[in-house]
């Protein structure tokens, strides 16, 4: 009589959102009564702790060693400008000037005397406006490029030295045009998001494999068919690495339009700071602008997961 | 079945040229004979690429006929044009000197009357058997209801054996099963010749003689004029009518025409057990090995 072997199904967490089955062969040897016991109520006491402990296994562990990473920096910190005479302010001191700041992001005393939560809302949508429409041409202009060798051969050049200009190099001649700080502000996003869409486009459509332009051709898909039969599905996992990198370089630039023309954002919120030597303000509004940034590029990373197929090229 | 469609021909000359009458086309010196019309004509095809050091003739004066429900397999040793002759039928490639007629009608642009099966399957990855499939079925049956456009996808599925994975993206399958999802797509088209490039070149031995029976039963209760590369001497006799052998490039040429005689439908066993069948074999391999021999052995 083999009944004490049980067939036990756990629930393992794979890569990514998805969930493997492993088939764990168990031979256990126990006196009757406690294998009755268990083969009674078999699968929720084996199945559930497992997923728990190797749910809570794995992330403790990815949390701790940051968390220790962290520990020590800020020790170290700490070390270093602990003293009363240190220029910059210890991890300590900046929190205790701006506990402020930090507990209450919500105030708003008019002009740019705004709590944090305003301040980084004003950057997050001048970012929105200049990224989306770096987005919407940036795209447009790849898609065109790469399917049209006149075009690609024509733009590729000036575009390859464009890219390389500085963001900020543009803000003069874009107040110089708009002769308003804030289409500025936007414009300099623009102009640093699009270039990394519009060469990341490119090239997703001209590395559509022969094969799939074959299909097309033999099935006569034309025009925007093709479009979203072909070109789009095999081009948009080079879009949403230029879209990635377009957001990182967004918020990058927002920061530094922001200290030059002025008006509510943390850019300008971070230099205030610093005419006004309160350094403990412009650690804490480097540390939003670092948590922010990461916020956004793993939006731009989730979307993508939902939107790029799964399965890679053949 | 779908109207051919390959009408805007340039010169109206060749559109529907009299069959009775000898033509004047330009360029061909020599016309097939003027008594006979022929399914699918390749009249006088070459093809040269111009290279930096001068054109590089691929081949050269090619002539061929083939007759509706033909099953036509071509062998030869690598670079000798083949790809490059039946790319020209599907319409992918243009040929130089020459012109291709199926029906009388020039080949001008590639169109679903021609369906290609690729060697590497070329399936849409981001799309499921079913949905492979359907949009060759949306494309040739433009006019058809939703519901009939479905049938005909599930139909042609179902032929193939894939019933059960329709839903399936092609990485979730197996080579053999995604030749099938090609095979099922290219004969839900109902094309008017099928042309496959090494089908099943990347599979197991053993899903490559299952696929070649499937695709012979197909072809027996769908048929349909059908052109296929193959590398295997094999495959190619089991499953030919007529084995085209080509010279090797460059300026390649059909070498030989085997007609190969064994009734259908055919079984495997008694084919290869024939008296007849190694005679072939041993035709054909001295046409490869000895009198077209080339450095690359034969796959």
């Amino acid at each position: 009589m083999r009944e004490n072997r049980y067939f036990v199904c756990l629930l393992v967490p794979k890569q990514g959102f998805e969930f493997g089955i492993a088939e764990i062969l168990l031979e256990i040897e126990c006196p009757i009564t406690l294998q009755r016991a268990m083969s009674a109520n078999l699968t929720p006491p084996i199945t559930k702790p497992n997923f728990l402990v190797s749910w809570l296994k794995n992330p403790p562990q990815k949390l701790f060693r940051p968390l220790i990473a962290l520990l020590f920096i800020l020790t170290l910190w700490q070390v270093l400008c602990g003293s009363p005479e240190s220029s910059l302010p210890s991890p300590i001191k900046t929190f205790q000037d701006t506990s402020d700041l930090i507990f209450n992001p919500f105030f708003d005393n008019g002009g740019t005397d705004k709590g944090l939560f305003w301040q980084i809302l004003a950057s997050l949508q001048r970012v929105a406006v200049g990224y989306t429409l770096a987005a919407i041409v940036g795209i447009g202009l790849g898609i065109l490029i790469g399917s049209n060798a006149f075009m690609f051969e024509a733009l590729d050049p000036l575009f390859q030295i464009l890219r390389t200009v500085p963001p900020l190099a543009w803000l003069p001649i874009a107040l110089a045009g708009f002769q308003e700080a804030n289409p500025s502000a936007i414009f300099v996003i623009f102009i640093t998001a699009i270039w990394p869409i519009i060469i990341n486009t490119t090239v997703g459509v001209q590395q559509i494999p022969q094969d799939y332009k074959n299909v097309a051709k033999v099935l006569r898909l034309k025009g925007f068919k093709y479009f979203r039969e072909i070109m789009f599905p095999a081009a948009v996992p080079y879009i949403f690495t230029g879209l990635r990198i377009g957001i990182g370089l967004s918020w990058l630039a927002i920061v530094a339009a922001e200290m030059l023309v002025g008006g509510v954002g943390i850019g300008f919120f971070i230099w205030d700071s610093y005419n006004s030597s309160q350094l403990s303000e412009i650690i804490l509004a480097l540390i939003y602008v670092g948590v922010v940034g990461l916020i956004l590029d793993r939006l731009v990373g989730w979307v993508a997961s939902l939107v790029v197929p799964s399965e890679p090229q053949v | 079945m779908n109207a051919l469609s390959t009408t805007d021909s340039s010169s109206p000359s060749e559109i529907s040229r009299p069959t009775s009458s000898p033509t004047s086309s330009p360029t061909l010196p020599q016309t097939p004979s003027p008594m006979t019309s022929h399914f699918l004509e390749i009249d006088g095809i070459s093809k040269i690429y111009p290279t930096a050091k001068g054109s590089y003739t691929v081949l050269e004066d090619v002539n061929l006929t083939i007759d509706e429900g033909e099953f036509i397999c071509l062998i030869g040793h690598s670079g000798c044009g083949k790809s490059t002759l039946l790319n020209m039928v599907a319409g992918l490639n243009k040929p130089t000197e020459g012109q291709i007629l199926l029906k009388n009608q020039r080949i001008t642009e590639p169109g679903p009357d021609r369906m290609v099966i690729f060697q590497n399957y070329s399936l849409l990855p981001w799309k499921t058997a079913y949905e492979n499939v359907y949009l060759a079925v949306e494309q040739v049956y433009k006019h058809r209801s939703a519901q009939e456009k479905k049938d005909i996808t599930l139909e042609h599925l179902e032929l193939v054996g894939l019933t059960e994975a329709i839903n399936k993206k092609p990485s979730q399958l197996s080579g053999g099963m995604k030749q099938r999802v090609a095979i099922a797509r290219a004969l839900a088209t109902r094309p008017e010749v099928l042309i496959m490039d090494e089908p099943f070149g990347a599979l197991d031995p053993i899903t490559r003689e299952e696929m070649q029976e499937e695709l012979v039963n197909i072809w027996e209760t769908h048929p349909s004029t059908v052109l296929m590369i193959t590398h295997d001497l094999d495959e190619a006799l089991f499953l030919a009518d007529r084995l085209v052998m080509m010279t090797n490039g460059p300026s390649a040429n059909i070498g030989e025409i085997l007609e190969i005689p064994f009734p259908r439908p055919r079984n495997r066993a008694q084919v290869v057990e024939s008296p007849k069948y190694r005679e072939l074999r041993n035709h054909a391999l001295d046409f490869l090995f000895r009198r077209f021999a080339h450095d690359d052995a034969l796959e």
